[in-house]
């Protein structure tokens, strides 16, 4: 069992309360997950600029330095620019005026064993191992900006309790994935993937279906083709949500054993585990509240 | 063939003032004590029930709760004797083994909504989602929209009444439990057969449709079961073993 909230501003007005509306949805889907949880954030621009590339790093407390990232990166990093590194809960933030796979290459040089849970312009990615709502409150949840959201509370099943374990899985630019369930033929499609040149950096379940969809989508499908094509590879269980720069995706497997319930309105689109997430959402109680129907892939685009 | 029926109540009969739990002062487990220390005409009213889990399960006396907005998981579970009306959805499972007494949603129902439920009425004003009256053992469904994938799988006996559209595997390995369908189906399960509509079937389907509110035409239903092809082993499967 995992918990599942994500939502997606229409209204800009909403943007600045983000996190605190993200907050509200993930205090009452802590106790379907309360072993570690992950938290995405679209937009803020405390920690994304545009054209910026930003690395989020599992750990608060790495020794990165920036110059040593500067003259990994020399040559292509532009004229007078640096990196900056900037902690944020137990995230470190990396940012450089570079493409983020050539950032991510420099950081790992910088530092082996340094974990990338999220990249691109536009997302932040914030994990960590311990009750939810304290890891929401290290990273200031509450105060955050934002378009886009998605938080997880993760209870774990098919690999252990670390912060690389726990979802969403960012595995291409501004592409994030949670998944509530379980994927029985990971190994399989992990093989195959592999085949195809694709790198893994764990055991677990949800980073095959991520890196499937990041590689559907470079193969140049779109979002909900790419997980139209999901369905046919991966077995399981599965409510999934995957958000990109400027898009949002539902879809359950088709014997929908994990729950779902989305509401919209005109100002927003929530998606979460439990109408409970939602109770508190402003205009609930004239929202279109409906269950995601088995083997159907609902999109929505800012 | 039974026909005891229970019908939802068009307004509440209580003698006596409601009692009101707010959810968001009052804790669960609060409501649902009262609730049992109740001894019958009692009636009691929850407000922001905001999707909170297990509300009014437990019932065992004749009163009325009034549910007003979303009820969480295995809302009005185990019912006795209670008639229990959500103003809003209600999630998985709700009236799980009720036992009697009427359950009515107003809006949608999630997953397994009336499972294993023994006997009472159990009306859903929108749409059930998969396996709506999951083994049931004698309660009565009516269903004012459509109902998901496997409903009725392993149903044993009650009747089970869809005014919308029915999903995959419909009635898979279903016992002596009847349904009635107005709309579509998608598919049946294995064992499930349509049959014909005799006078007593459409009897008995215009009380259970009465009892729910509905006037909907008990000529437009089609009425499915079991083949009863599964009950006994065929010895030419033995090979199988």
């Amino acid at each position: 069992m995992c918990g599942i909230a994500a939502l997606q501003l229409r209204n800009p007005e909403l943007r600045p309360k983000m996190g605190a509306l993200l907050s509200t949805m993930l205090c009452e889907i802590v106790d379907r997950g309360p072993d570690s949880a992950g938290l995405a954030v679209y937009d803020n621009p405390d920690l994304n600029t545009e054209g910026i590339a930003t690395l989020s790093l599992l750990g608060g407390d790495l020794d990165i330095s920036s110059a040593e990232i500067d003259a990994l990166l020399a040559g292509i990093l532009p004229e007078g620019a640096a990196s900056q590194v900037k902690v944020v809960g137990d995230t470190t933030l990396v940012s450089a005026e570079v493409p983020a796979a050539e950032l991510a290459g420099a950081v790992v040089k910088a530092s082996p064993g340094v974990v990338v849970a999220g990249r691109g312009e536009r997302v932040t990615v914030m994990k960590s191992v311990g009750h939810p709502v304290e890891v929401a409150e290290r990273h200031g949840l509450d105060g955050m900006y934002g378009t886009q959201a998605v938080s997880h509370t993760r209870m774990a099943t098919e690999s252990a309790v670390t912060a690389g374990g726990s979802h969403p899985f960012s595995v291409a630019d501004d592409l994030c994935l949670v998944h509530n369930g379980s994927f029985s033929n990971h190994a399989s499609v992990r093989r195959e993937l592999k085949r195809l040149g694709v790198e893994f950096d764990s055991e677990n379940d949800t980073e095959v279906g991520a890196r499937y969809v990041a590689h559907r989508l470079e193969q140049g499908d779109d979002l909900e083709t790419a997980l139209v094509n999901l369905g046919k590879v991966l077995d399981g269980f599965y409510t999934l949500v995957v958000t990109t720069a400027d898009s949002m995706a539902v879809v359950r497997d088709p014997i929908a054993c994990k729950p779902a319930i989305i509401a919209e309105t005109d100002d927003w689109v929530a998606m979460a585990s439990e109408f409970r997430a939602l109770a508190e959402l402003p205009g609930i109680e004239n929202a279109r509240i409906f269950e995601p129907e088995p083997g159907k892939v609902y999109t929505w685009s800012l | 063939m039974t026909t005891t029926i229970e019908s939802i109540p068009a307004a509440s009969a209580a003698a006596t003032a409601p009692q009101v739990y707010d959810l968001k002062l009052d804790d669960v487990r609060t409501l649902n004590k009262a609730i049992h220390q109740a001894t019958g005409g009692e009636s009691f009213v929850v407000e922001h029930p905001g999707g909170k889990h297990s509300l009014a399960v437990g019932i065992n006396a004749e009163i009325d709760v009034d549910i007003n907005g979303h009820a969480g998981y295995y809302a009005a579970g185990m019912n006795q004797h209670g008639r229990i009306t959500i103003h809003g959805n209600a999630g998985v499972g709700v009236a799980e083994n009720m036992m009697s007494g009427t359950v009515h949603v107003k809006g949608d129902a999630s997953q397994s909504a009336g499972a294993t439920a023994h006997g009472g009425l159990l009306v859903i004003g929108g749409n059930a989602s998969a396996r709506c009256g999951i083994s049931m053992k004698g309660v009565d469904i009516v269903v004012g929209g459509n109902i998901g994938h496997m409903s009725a799988f392993m149903a044993q006996a009650g009747r089970l009444v869809v005014c919308g559209d029915a999903g995959e595997a419909l009635g898979d390995s279903i016992y002596e439990a009847r349904i009635y369908v107005k709309g579509s189906v998608a598919s049946l399960g294995a064992d499930c057969i349509a049959k014909e509509m005799r006078p007593v079937h459409l009897a008995e389907l215009a009380e259970l449709l009465q009892a729910a509110g509905r006037d909907d035409d008990p000529a437009d239903f089609t009425r499915y079961g079991s083949a009863r092809t599964l009950y006994n082993f065929h010895v030419d499967n033995s090979s199988a073993y």
